[in-house]
Order: structure tokens, then sequence, then C-alpha cells
């Protein structure tokens, strides 16, 4: 297998361009996986860790752009801006996994259970896509298009999200048969958008993709009904659709409770 | 690894001695048996039976014998010897004849030069499977077809039992079995299917001795049981087999049984090259029994005043497709139905069955887990009846020396289990933590799914007792040799050979322990474990290891000493040890047919402390504290080790921890969801050694292993209760019944 090591993202668009078969790889926390359990062999692997521009956060008219290289370990330090991105990002797998995961590869999986997606959703985030042609954005919702399905091209990588600062009115919650190190069994992110006068929820592992429920500020009372309602969860060995919706709605009405008082 | 530079006075029995392998593990240099390499070596690679019941129609390997790459490809016709094995009972094919039994049962072996060609051609072999009807409702097996033509285990004095798939069954009948009481708890209790989930994959390396014979190292837990299974199936003699240990990563009972034993020694033996071979984490799961899944109906009567008058239970256990070690698990289970308490009257039946579930054989606890868990559900049951303290019923029951068990037998020598009892229930309880509190610290973890809202406490209370050694007449002796020599000062040198499993319990520090007490010298090291050069030490089973390698070192120092000082220059003595013999069981009455069916016993009682948010029913367990019988703790701070990894293990069945199958199949093999506890589940554990010697053992010493793995369970349930009000019938419990659902 080869392994083909950009320095530029300029450089790294050109080779996806050339060799759509080489599979994008960050922390490889997924990638490994695949290729470890012989699942996966593809004929190369385009390693992006020296591609500078896909890493850390900046501001940007007003955004935050987080580039996809963006680590958990890193999106933990953000609590301040992003409190339900940082915690989500605290009940991702062990120190290991936080150090070396990331949220780019979080969005390329798209796993309906992805511990990011539910706090990007509510922020109402853009995804920033590059390929030969230059690149587009593309709110989050549209980018992924079901299980483990997402919108990118085969000559596209994802370069950043972008989502507007809303305050610290937010919050995020993750339900595991432990208390550390485990696939959301469903998984609640909450945020109030003031200036939209809206309150946004978005739940994982409850339903083919991340789903998103909002209501005006002050119709949130039914919310926690409605997200269990919006859930079209299943029974499988980490939980049955009827706890997980029960779950929902007592995560609703908790984050309910940390967000409007 | 050199113990020689150490201080003799830190290095006798009965004082903390650090581990010779823990800086080797934590420092990643340790070699397991996964990474053991002989040059030229070959992979070997196992195929397995997808379905848990199919008849095997025909095998066409010529595909993959054609690929680069590849060295052999064997089925059952190239097993030259026996073609079924097993510990107490051979009804397992080596590779499967015409038909599988289970999800994952061997039927082809290929050995190539890379594991992923071994893997590639094993996909390429074509085996064309007609599906039967599973057998997987236990409580259905005994009307079903039988799954062995003939049944393994009859004819072995076991009770004449004519159902179809019954393993063994036992019924133990103890004065009146129909004695009432003013006051009487029933209840019916399940346990899934646990797995021993140690980190260190099956593994081993086979090498051919180029005279026909063959070393096998690989992690194991009785090597000369082993041998005396593989050689057989090779067609060999037993000298020609030799088995040496390599690094074992966890045991657990898991290691018990074949795993790659004699399918390495087969592909080495037809290639003519070393043939490793390695495990992977969903191969394992397959690749080794489980504990027993369990239905338990039990009835308590007991007087007002709260006295046992009569307990009657019925155990139901899936033994899956192949005997194993399940006719030992299911007289334990029968054994200690009761619990550690004196009653005059009990009826106790209790049958294995063969399903087609994946098979279950040895597992910390064995037999005794599952039953703690009904019966103490049972003592809280009946306090609550009666209205007396949970403790205080328990402690007006327990048993003492002098009393007489349900078998008939007298309990003899050490058994302080009022003393176990008092002392657990004496250690304080912390306060509960203030809120708000970072949500790391409360049910759910890291999953911050709480600041304190929907949450409960509750504290539990168990008390569990288990047999230590081997029983029913077994004599699971134990040898070791000692070879003492004239060092470079004229000062005595020992080299001690002893095939004791370190299975990471730390055996070898007990070992080196007792050597150096008895020979009062620091200048003696063990030798590789290994069949070639000692007899049988037993297994590393049962927490009888420290007990028989104990004694075995015990008497071969003293008697090579003896020697020694009378003159030789150079001695050489290998000595057996026997724990006093036991008795079987009458196989219609269940009462023991000589003094006693059990060597000794070992007692442990636990309080806990959990925080349910019951809205979610997701736990955070606070504190453990525990008071064990451990007769002598010959490395206090190794007993310590086990009581809590021992408890973890009981934590993790009592909360999360289940080989889920459907028609047979597992559907969780892989450490994503099968999950065991992590340190944010796992408590502190205040344990108070309880130090009453036990006379017929070395330097006064039981086991530790298994104690805190019986009670564990119980106790956290237990606590689970009191904090939900709930039943809580079924481990692992499952968030649905905590939050009410
Ligand atoms: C032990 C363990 C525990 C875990 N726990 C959790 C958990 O609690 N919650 C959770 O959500 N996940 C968890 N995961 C999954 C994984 O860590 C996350 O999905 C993580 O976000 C993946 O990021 P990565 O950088 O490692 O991705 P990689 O493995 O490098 O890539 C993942 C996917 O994204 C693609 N990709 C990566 N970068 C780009 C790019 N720039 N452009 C286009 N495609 C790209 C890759 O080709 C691949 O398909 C766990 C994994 C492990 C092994």
């Amino acid at each position: 297998m080869e392994v083909l090591t950009p320095r530029s993202l300029g450089e790294a668009l050109r080779i996806k361009a050339e060799r759509p078969d080489a599979v994008p790889i960050q922390g490889g926390t997924d990638v490994m996986v695949e290729l470890n359990f012989d699942r996966a062999r593809p004929p190369a692997l385009l390693n992006l860790n020296e591609v500078p521009e896909l890493r850390g956060w900046s501001h940007e008219n007003g955004m935050l752009r987080l580039g996809s290289g963006l680590t958990y370990t890193e999106a933990m330090a953000l609590s301040e801006r992003l409190r339900a991105l940082a915690e989500a990002s605290r009940t991702v797998g062990g120190p290991q996994i936080r150090n070396r995961g990331t949220i780019g590869g979080n969005l390329g999986t798209a796993s309906p259970a992805g511990d990011a997606l539910p706090p990007l959703l509510v922020y109402g985030a853009e995804v920033e896509l590059a390929g030969p042609n230059g690149s587009r954005r593309l709110p989050l919702q549209e980018f992924l298009v079901g299980p483990k399905r997402n919108a990118l091209a085969e000559d596209e990588l994802i370069v950043a999200v972008y989502v507007r600062p809303l305050g610290s009115r937010q919050t995020f919650m993750k339900v595991g048969p432990r208390n550390a190190m485990v696939i959301a069994v469903v998984s609640l992110a909450m945020c109030v958008d003031e200036e939209r006068n809206e309150i946004r929820v978005s739940f994982g592992s409850a339903g083919p993709v991340a789903g998103v429920v909002t209501a005006p500020l002050d119709e949130a009372d039914d919310l926690p009904q409605r997200v269990a309602e919006a859930a079209s969860p299943i029974d499988d060995v980490r939980g049955t659709a009827r706890y997980r919706r029960h779950a929902l709605q007592v995560l609703t009405s908790r984050a309910l409770v940390r967000c409007l008082t | 690894m050199s113990t020689t530079a150490r201080r003799l006075e830190l290095g006798r029995v009965g004082e903390t001695t650090r581990r010779v392998d823990a800086i080797p593990k934590v420092t990643g240099e340790f070699a397991y048996a996964s990474d053991l390499f002989a040059a030229g070596m070959l992979w070997g690679h196992t195929v397995r039976s997808p379905h848990a019941h199919a008849r095997i129609v025909e095998i066409d390997i010529s595909q993959a014998l054609a690929m680069a790459g590849v060295h052999g490809v064997l089925t059952h016709t190239d097993v030259p010897g026996a073609k079924t094995y097993g510990l107490e009972f051979a009804d397992q094919p080596v590779l499967a004849i015409d038909r599988v039994r289970y999800f994952g049962e061997p039927v082809a072996l290929v050995a190539a030069e890379h594991p992923e060609q071994a893997r590639r051609a094993a996909e390429r072999i074509q085996v064309e499977y007609e599906p039967l009807e599973p057998v997987v409702d236990p409580e259905r097996a005994t009307e079903q077809e039988p799954l062995h033509e003939e049944n393994p285990t009859a004819g072995h004095g076991f009770r004449d039992d004519q159902r179809p798939n019954v393993l063994r069954s036992i019924a133990i009948r103890h004065g009146d079995p129909d004695a009432e009481g003013e006051v009487s708890v029933s209840g019916v209790y399940e346990l899934g299917m646990q797995d021993q989930a140690f980190l260190g994959p099956e593994s081993g390396l086979a090498v051919p001795d180029g005279e026909g014979g063959v070393d096998i190292y690989v992690a194991t837990q009785w090597l000369h049981v082993d041998r005396d299974q593989v050689a057989p199936c090779l067609g060999l003699e037993k000298e020609q087999v030799r088995i040496h240990l390599s690094g074992v990563g966890g045991a657990f009972g898991g290691r018990e049984d074949l795993s790659m034993q004699v399918h390495g020694a087969l592909l080495a033996l037809h290639t003519s090259r070393p043939v490793k071979m390695v495990y992977s984490r969903e191969e394992s799961f397959v690749g080794h029994v489980h504990r027993h899944p369990a239905k338990i109906w039990m009835e308590h009567r007991a007087t007002k005043a709260g006295r046992l008058v009569n307990v009657r239970a019925q155990i139901l256990l899936d033994g899956g497709a192949y005997a194993s070690s399940s006719a030992a698990v299911t007289s334990n289970a029968a054994c200690f139905a009761v619990g550690p308490y004196s009653v005059d009257n009990a009826l106790i039946e209790c049958t294995c069955v063969y399903s087609n579930n994946p098979p279950c054989g040895a597992m910390r606890g064995f037999g005794a887990v599952q039953s703690c868990f009904a019966h103490e559900a049972q003592m809280d049951k009946l306090a609550t009846a009666l209205g007396i303290d949970p403790v205080e019923l328990r402690l007006l029951n327990a048993l003492a020396p002098g009393d007489t068990l349900p078998t008939g037998q007298k309990v003899s020598g050490s058994f302080p289990a009022a003393e176990v009892i008092r002392r657990a229930a004496e250690l304080p309880v912390p306060e509960a933590e203030e809120l708000p509190r970072d949500p790391i610290r409360l049910p759910g973890g890291a999953g911050n799914t709480t600041h304190g809202q929907g949450v409960k406490r509750g504290v539990g209370f168990a008390v569990g007792f288990k047999n230590v050694c081997y029983s029913e007449g077994f004599d699971d002796a134990c040898a070791a040799r000692v070879r003492l020599w004239k060092g470079a000062d004229d000062e005595l040198v020992g080299e001690v050979h002893c095939a004791g499993a370190e299975v990471g319990q730390g055996v070898t520090n007990v070992i080196l322990q007792v050597a150096r007490t008895e020979l009062g010298t620091e200048n003696v090291a063990l030798a590789p474990g290994s069949t070639a050069d000692v007899e049988s030490s037993g297994s590393a089973s049962a927490s009888r290891l420290t007990w028989m390698a104990a004694g075995a070192v015990r008497l071969a120092c003293r008697d090579a000493l003896a020697e020694f000082e009378a003159g030789r220059s150079a001695v050489d003595v290998q000595r057996t040890y026997h724990h006093p013999r036991t008795a079987p069981l009458d196989p219609e009455t269940g009462q023991v047919k000589g003094d006693r069916v059990h060597v000794a016993y070992m007692c442990a009682a636990m309080r806990v402390v959990v925080e349910v948010d019951v809205e979610l029913g997701l736990t955070r367990v606070v504190w453990i504290g525990t008071a064990q019988d451990v007769g002598k703790a010959l490395n206090p701070q190794a007993v310590h080790g086990q009581i809590e990894g021992g408890t973890a293990q009981g934590l993790g069945l009592a909360l999360m921890e289940e080989i889920q199958t459907r028609d047979g199949l597992i559907t969780n093999a892989s450490f994503t969801d099968y999950l065991i506890p992590t340190t944010l589940d796992m408590p502190p554990v205040e344990a108070e050694l309880i130090e009453e010697e036990e006379p017929d053992a070395p330097y006064g010493v039981k086991g530790v292993g298994e104690p805190p793995t019986v009670v564990s369970t119980a106790a956290v349930v237990s606590a689970l209760r009191d904090a939900t009000g709930s039943e809580l019938a079924r481990v692992p419990v499952r968030p649905d019944e905590l939050a009410g659902l």
C-alpha cells in the first residue's frame, strides 16, 4: 500500500484529483480499524497530517473556522466558545483516541453515532469541501446524506467546518452503558440561538443520520416529546428502540434546564 | 529476571514483594505469546463455522492449496491420532468431522508464509454446509434432538438422567426437603453469558523437533493437561510433545481448554516449519469457553426469627456444544447454592444442558457466581419480608466450623464467615459527595448526562463462598523440583522448577518467596515452566495454585536442603504435594461419599455504594468495601490486586458484560460492543484481609482469586435494588430495567 504525504492543501488536492482511489487519513482512528480488520485494502492512503491548512482553528468574518484536522483534545479547549462541541469531544473514546481523532474524520465517516455531529448540527455548521475546481460550502445537514454516507465527491477533501459563535447556552450529553469509552446509545446536543430566537436540538444514534429539531424559544415545552417522536431508533446490541426514545426525552428535558435557566 | 539483588527480609513468605513482571508489563517489554517468533516460521489460520448447527456436506481445499505462499491446508482427515479431545470428556473434534455444533467451531487449517496469505487462503476453502435447526433455548434443550449421538458424559458416575442433551444433572437432598417455614420468599434469577475478556488473544508457536515430536510455546493455564490432550491427537507419545509456558495475557479460566495447541502442532508437523497462530479479537470470542448463562429458581423458607429452615433451588446452566469443564461447574453451582449459611433442609437440583450456543466452561468463580447472585438476592428479600437488617440476617445464619453443608460435608478447618461479615459491615461507608460536581463523578460519567437530576443512592451487601482446589475425588497434585549447588563463594544457589502457570496472578513471586524462606537465601531462581523437566503442577484454576505450589516448593526445598546439608555438593529433588483427599457425591442423593467433597472453603463479604440515575438507568459505583477470608496473605499487595481485579470482573457482570447471541451466533464479538469496566466504572476498593490460618494448607494459606468475583456481582446488584426499588432479577442489569422501562 502506498502512503502519499502532501505538504500543502494544493498538493493534497492535486494528488486526490490524480488518485481518487487514495483514501484520506487524518487521525486514522476509523481508517486503521478498517485496515486492521481487513475490511478495506485501498491501493493508497492520502496522509493529511502534514497539511497545515487543515490544522487548528481561527476566526474568519465573525465565524469560527475549524480545520478538518482539529483533534478532539484541541476541541475540548474551546469550551468557552463551543461548549457543546467541547463536551462532545470529552466523551469520545479515551485520551489516545482524542489526541488522534479529528472532527474532519468524524464527518468523513458520517456515522449516525458520530459525536461531533450533533453539536455541529445545532450550530448550523457549514462544511467546506475543496476539489480540483475550487471549493464549495454545504450546510452540514445536506452533507450528511445517509448512514456512513456523505456528499463528498471522490476528488474532494473536507477542508474545514464553519460555525457561528452562539454564546454559552448549549450542551451535549451522551448515554452509554458504561461511564467512558462507549459508542453512543443515544446522544443529544442543544443550543439556544438568541439571534433567531430559536432552540435547536440534534440527536445521534437514533436514526440513519443525526436528526435535527428546532423550536421557537418560547415554545420549548413540548420539545422532549417532539425529539422523541422525531427519532427513528432501532433495537440493536447496544440498546432497545424503546429505551432510546425514552432517554432522548429525558436528555431533552435536562438540556432545557441547562440551557434555559 | 534476576531476583538476587533484593534483601532477603523483603522476599519471604507473608511480605509484600513487587511482582517480577510488573515493570516489563508496564513498560511494554514483557513478551506475550503473541510476540513469539522463530526463524522461518509460517502463520496458521483457522477456518471456522459460520453456523451454530449444520451438517458438513463437503470441504474443497484445492483452490486454497494452490495459492501463493500456502504450505498446507488441513481438515479432519489429516488428524493422525484421536479425532476428539476435551478437558474431562473427549467430545470435541480437533477439526469438525461431519457436523458443526457451534458458531466458530474449527473446520480447517491453513499455514502460509504471511498471516494475510493464510487468511486469504482460508476464504477460498469451500465448505458446503447444510444448516440444521439449532438448539438454543436451554429450557427446551432436554426435549429436542440430542446434539451428540452418544452422551459423552454418560457412564462417568453421574446421576442417570435420560433426558436428551443433559450434560450433567445433580440433586442434593439434605434433611427433609419438604420442611415448611413460617415465612417463605422466592424468585427466578438469570445471568447472561460472561466472557473472560482477557486482553492477550490465544496465541502460540509450534516448533517441530526434527524427530517427529513438537515443542509448543503457548499461553495456557495447565501445561501438562494440554500435553495429555495434544499428544493423542497427534498420534505421539507424551514425551514427544513438550509444552512451554509463554507470556500469558490474562486467563480467568478461558485458557483451561485447548485453543491453538493441536492445530499449530498439526501444521508444524505437516510443513516441517515452525508455525505461529494468533487469534484476532473477534476470533478470540469464539476461541474460548465462557461463563455459563444460568436461570435459577429459588425458594427460602425461614422462621419468623430469621433462621433458615429450608432452601429449595433449581439451577439450569447452558453448557453449549461441548462438555469442557461443565460437569464440575454444575457440581459447584449446586454445592454453593445456599451460600455460606447453615440450613438443616435443602433440595437443590442443578442441570447443565448441551446446546448450540457458544461452549461454556471455566471462568473465575466457576458456578459459585451464578448461585451467589441468586442466594444473596433471596437473603435480601427474606430480610425485607422479616423486617430484619440484612447483615443481621446473614450473621444469624452464618456457616461455621462444625456445621453441616447440604452435601453432608462437615465444615472443618478455618471458616470465619461471621467474622468476615462483621468486618465488612463495619467498614465506614463514605458520605455522599456534594453537588454540583464534575459530571465525571456522577452516573453517566464522561457522557455528561446529569448534574444530579434523577440520582439516587443505594447501599448493598452480599456474602459469598467457594471451594479452593479441585473436588469430588480429583487429586490435582502439584510437583516441584529443586536443584541446589554451591556457587562462587561456596554460597548456596538454588533453582526451582514448577509448571504452575503464571497467568498474571503472581504465582512466580509466591514460588520465589517460598523458596527464599525455606532455603534462607536469595540466590534462587525459577526456571521457565515446561513439561520437559518437571511433573504436573495442576491448573492455575480454582484459586488453588498458591496453596499447591507453596506446598510443593516447600516440600522440595526442605528435602533438598536436608540432602544438601548432609554433605552432597549438588542435589536435584522432585517432590509432589497432595491436598487432603476429597470424595465424590452420591449420584442420587448428592451426599458426599466420604469426609469432604471440597478441600476447603473461602468466604468474602462486600458492601457496595452506588448512585443510580433512575431516569436514564445509568450507574456509578461509588465505593466498595470488602472483607475476605484469605487464610494467610503470602504476598499482601498481590492479594489486594486479586481482590480489586476480581471485584471489577464481578462488577462487569452486574452492569455490562454479556455475550449476546442470536440463534447461537455471537453478535457482539468485539470490545466495541462487549463492554468491560473502565477505571471510571470501577471505584476504589477497601479490602480487609481476614487471616485465619487454614490448618491443612502450607503456611495456612487459602486461595484469593475467586471470592471477590463470586460476591461482587451480587453485592453491586443489591445496591442497585436499594437505589431503585426494582427487583433486578437478571444480570447484567440493563439501563432499561434501572429506568423502570
Ligand atoms: C477506540 C475508539 C473509540 C472511538 N470512540 C468514538 C466516540 O466515542 N465517538 C465518536 O464519534 N467516534 C469514536 N471513534 C471513531 C473515530 O475516532 C472518530 O470517528 C474520529 O472522528 C475519526 O477521526 P480520524 O481523524 O481518526 O479519522 P480517519 O480515520 O483518519 O478518517 C475517517 C474517515 O474520514 C475520511 N477523511 C478523513 N479526513 C478527511 C478529509 N480531510 N477529507 C475527506 N475525507 C477525510 C477518511 O478517508 C475516512 O473515511 C472511536 C474510534 C476508536 C478506534
